[in-house]
């Protein structure tokens, strides 16, 4: 609860400091300041030292899981903010409106991570995607940019359709008329074909906002058209947070019918995976082959709905803090890059090995290499399926694409370090080295002891 | 302490080693390093096996089931011995090559040491995987960075090819993890699953883990990264990735893979033995039409890998105690044959066989040393190699594991004469005949050079006339992984 209630007030004092405060460094500052609370109340919150208690009947469930990933959530904005909040500033003039809306779509996250009711679910899901409209067309003079935002809003109201008529279907479906999803699909009752399309309808509508093939169009074009800075936040913390969702739906929700629809999720993750990782082969530009590879790691990440267990919530955690880390860490650079193609990457490490080298380690934990986060991150993946005895198909074909995955994540090690490039005149502070050295060192200290961010997830505290 | 000695030296110097200075200083701490490991390897010789400083076992990551569980047994007392000696041999013997950036190039070189030690003395399956990819990544770097001119493309598909492999790897052992009645990586409860897998199981699990293991020996027709990989890496990466890296296929098939899946093991033993014998006679047959020198030894390297896994299929202890005495003897005799080669670049800018000739007139302590490794290729009698190789064959011949032991032991047998082929040939077109223009200024070895090659041949030659003390060390676990493969027979 705290979290939600902070963040809903800190995005109305940025929006306000925009009015009193002129200069761009405070205004940061402020942002800096309210994600850095932001993550210590939700903390309190997860650690019992202090909650707001609000009455919500029992609209939302405030679990060890869903607090657990705010926290790591509201760690990665942070992150992103120290590390890209100066490029906001480049976008456009309303710099305290942009950390506003971020604050909101933080909201949004604070809820999607912790409904209990679909209704729920759905508030938070639109308190995410209005803003991200807004911020992808934030760059008002970019005809790309206003495409992109114009076609994630035509796209994101259509699932969004989809989503309240599955709703609608799934509330006539049950026996007493409720929403809550931890008294859907109880009891002995037949399972009616109104719950089952609802049950699809939702399916379908989380897979576009997760960006899962075959409903994973728009994501190219938006990831590309937005300004950078609002793509990396997208892909990363937005999406984590949608799969927290997605992941508590359907294991709260539908957990209990979950052989009914385990072999659609296999499926799209399977598509997904295929797509994602063989589109980003052909990508001439980072950042494009960065959204294709976001594509490709949300098929990973689809395993964890296709095993609902515990290794798959415990993975889950890791992967959102494994590939957050990993993303946010390799935009920052992309985006104090003048050129976004390979070749602009040519010869970084001569000119600039920090950037170089703390890259290099991103795009390993990306490709899954031991030492690093992603290597776990996947390995649980993997074992959460395995460990169903089934769709062991689904492994193997997981781990042939996660091969495939190294062909363009090493292709921009192979710029940075072995081609020749020129010098290029990169805005690389000392505190900006700084940050990208310890989120490194946190992704390698999570490839050796994953366990870190994994067990508190056990120590289960249920209140309401 | 002393496996996890051996892992931290390496890696703890090879960290160390990115902040120095300077070729020279660079390439002495690396030298004092890998001494250092050499000396603890040696030391663990001398300790019986039962003692506890060769074991160590602390809590990793207990929500897994995973513990830092290193130990020496006696397969893996030779291989550290064999990594430990081949690293001061490959560095004195490359003494005189240059590298840019040269701390990078030592420090890298060292993590890959470190890497290879894990690999043999992990007894937990998840660590093993760890340091499997550990020990490849710092090799993906060194190709990448220094070497021929299409490096970057052999080197990654080199790591592509390892890479798919170890992944398919990592499915086995998770699908084995989930088996374990205790959910545990250790090597002892994969041990005990082995009666426990169904039979259908046992044969799609015995591909996911042998494609692994196949492509880094590598077996025909995983083999194709090979050739351009050794052709293309630097020298001294090309020894560590031929003497000891390939070692790594072998050293898995033997500890985890026949023991724990004896029954899939049997079933596809034929199907397996006749990739490793194609392997065998078609890199043979491309090696005698090779004209360059390094592709000659990678071609004969796969023949002679093929051999060794072909006599673990044989399921017998003659065999396996091939394997284990001819894994030590191949690493050193083709780590002396790459400084030869090694040597030859260096001094004449090419590699071409049919650029070269007359060197023994020129250059006849080389050409001495030189034949000496080379008839130890061959496996001569009185060389280390003889002794392996005629354990491998014996082992072969009598294996009651396949029906086919006479015909896979004539076939296995061509590739020994088509060795001397290649090989004489070699020696003859490069070191008699005439001298050409190349080679008139040819000068005879020097004192690191001398020293190193001087060192192998005494190996070459102790082991070939007195392999008891090998033999020894290794008896207990050729024992033990014998008697869990013939568990289900």
């Amino acid at each position: 609860m705290n979290a939600i209630i902070l963040s809903a007030i800190w995005g109305i004092v940025m929006m306000f400091s925009g009015v009193f405060v002129s200069g761009k460094r405070t205004i940061r500052t402020i942002a800096i300041l309210g994600l850095l609370l932001l993550f210590l109340a939700n903390c309190l919150d997860l650690g019992g030292g202090f909650r707001v208690h609000i009455d919500v009947h029992r609209m939302l469930y405030f679990d060890t899981f869903g607090l657990l990933a705010n926290s790591v959530i509201f760690g990665s904005t942070l992150v992103f903010v120290m590390l890209s909040g100066r490029d906001m500033e480049n976008v456009g003039i309303n710099l305290a409106e942009y950390f506003a809306l971020i604050f909101f779509v933080l909201c949004g996250v604070a809820l999607v991570t912790t409904f209990n009711t679909l209704l729920m679910l759905f508030l938070g899901i639109e308190i995410i995607s209005i803003p991200l409209y807004i911020l992808t067309g934030s760059d008002k003079r970019n005809l790309k940019g206003n495409e992109a935002s114009l076609k994630y809003f035509l796209m994101g109201a259509f699932s969004t359709g989809l989503m309240l008529l599955g709703i609608a279907f799934l509330y006539g479906a049950s026996q007493n008329g409720s929403l809550f999803i931890d008294e859907m699909a109880i009891g002995k009752a037949p399972i009616s074909p109104l719950f089952i399309s609802g049950l699809l309808l939702l399916l379908v509508s989380m897979s576009f906002k997760v960006s899962a093939a075959p409903f994973h169009f728009w994501t190219p074009d938006v990831y590309d058209g937005a300004p950078t800075v609002f793509t990396s936040f997208m892909a990363t913390i937005v999406k984590s947070a949608l799969f927290i969702g997605f992941i508590r739906l359907f294991d709260e929700g539908f957990g209990r019918v979950h052989d009914r629809w385990q072999l659609f999720v296999a499926i799209i993750t399977a598509a997904t995976l295929f797509i994602g990782n063989l589109t980003a082969v052909f990508q001439q530009s980072v950042k494009r082959m960065l959204a294709y590879s976001s594509i490709a790691q949300a098929g990973f990440m689809l395993m964890a709905i296709l095993s609902i267990n515990g290794i798959a919530r415990d993975g889950i955690i890791l992967y959102i803090t494994a590939y957050s880390a990993a993303t946010i860490g390799i935009f920052a650079v992309l985006i104090r890059m003048k050129d976004y193609t390979f070749e602009g990457f040519s010869g970084l490490a001569k000119h600039h090995p920090v950037l170089a080298a703390t890259t290099t380690i991103f795009l390993l934990s990306l490709a899954g290499i031991p030492l690093t986060a992603g290597f776990f991150a996947k390995y649980y993946m993997l074992a959460a399926v395995v460990s169903t005895g089934k769709y062991l198909w689904l492994v193997i074909f997981a781990v042939l694409c996660a091969a495939i995955s190294v062909y363009y994540y090493f292709r921009l090690i192979q710029a940075m370090y072995f081609k020749e490039g020129d010098r290029q005149e990169l805005d690389e502070g000392p505190g900006f080295r700084i940050l990208l050295i310890l989120l490194a060192a946190v992704i390698v200290v999570l490839g050796i002891a994953p366990h870190l961010v994994t067990d508190p997830v056990h120590s289960l505290i249920y209140l309401w | 302490m002393v496996p996890v000695l051996l892992i931290v030296i390496p890696l703890l110097s090879g960290l160390a080693g990115w902040f120095i200075k300077g070729e020279g200083a660079a390439r002495t701490w690396s030298l004092l390093s890998s001494l250092a490991t050499l000396a603890v390897s040696v030391y663990a010789l001398t300790l019986s096996k039962d003692n506890p400083a060769l074991h160590a076992d602390v809590e990793w990551i207990p929500a897994l089931g995973s513990r830092f569980s290193v130990g020496l047994d006696g397969m893996g007392r030779i291989l550290t011995l064999l990594t430990a000696l081949g690293y001061p041999l490959i560095l004195i013997g490359t003494w005189r090559d240059s590298y840019r950036k040269a701390p990078n190039f030592h420090a890298l070189m060292l993590l890959m040491q470190a890497g290879l030690m894990g690999v043999f003395v992990s007894m937990d399956a998840l660590l093993f995987y760890f340091f499997w990819e550990l020990a490849l990544v710092p090799a993906y770097f060194l190709g990448s960075q220094w070497g021929g001119e299409r490096r970057i493309q052999a080197t990654f598909k080199f790591f592509l090819y390892t890479f798919i492999g170890s992944l398919l790897m990592l499915v086995g052992i998770i699908w084995l993890y989930y088996h374990t009645p205790d959910h545990s990586f250790s090597l002892n409860s994969f041990y005990a699953l082995r009666s426990k897998i169904a039979n259908d199981d046992q044969v799609w699990l015995f591909w996911v883990f042998f494609i692994a293991f196949a492509i880094k020996m590598p077996i025909w027709p995983l083999h194709t990264w090979q050739p351009d990989m050794y052709e293309q890496a630097p020298t001294a990466v090309t020894m560590v990735l031929s003497g000891i890296m390939v070692k790594m296929g072998l050293f898995g098939i033997i500890r985890w893979l026949a023991p724990v899946l004896p029954t899939g093991f049997w079933a596809w033993g034929d199907t397996a033995s006749a990739l490793c014998i194609i392997g065998m006679i078609y890199a043979s047959l491309v090696a005698i039409r090779q004209d360059d020198l390094k592709r000659l030894v990678a071609y004969s390297s796969i023949a002679h890998m093929g051999l060794m896994c072909l006599a673990i299929f044989a399921t017998t202890s003659t065999g396996m105690q091939g394997v284990m005495i001819q894994m030590f003897n191949h690493g050193i005799n083709i780590i002396g044959l790459w400084i030869v080669v090694d040597l030859i670049e260096r001094q004449f800018h090419t590699r071409k066989i049919s650029e070269l000739g007359g060197l023994a007139q020129k250059a006849p302590g080389l050409a001495i040393l030189l034949v000496i490794v080379a008839l130890a290729n061959v496996a001569l009698p009185l060389t280390n190699a003889f002794v392996g190789e005629f354990l491998l064959f014996s082992g072969v011949y009598s294996s009651m594991a396949t029906r086919y032991n006479v015909l896979f032991t004539v076939v296995a047998g061509l590739s020994i004469i088509l060795s001397a082929v290649y090989t004489l040939n070699m020696i003859q077109r490069v070191f008699y005949g005439n001298v050409n223009r190349l080679t008139e200024k040819a000068r005879d070895i020097r004192l690191n050079e001398k020293v190193i090659l001087a060192t192998i041949v005494v190996i070459i030659v102790v082991i070939g006339v007195y392999p008891k003390p090998v033999l020894d060390l290794t008896k207990d676990t050729v024992e033990a992984v014998i008697t869990k493969m013939i568990y289900k027979q």
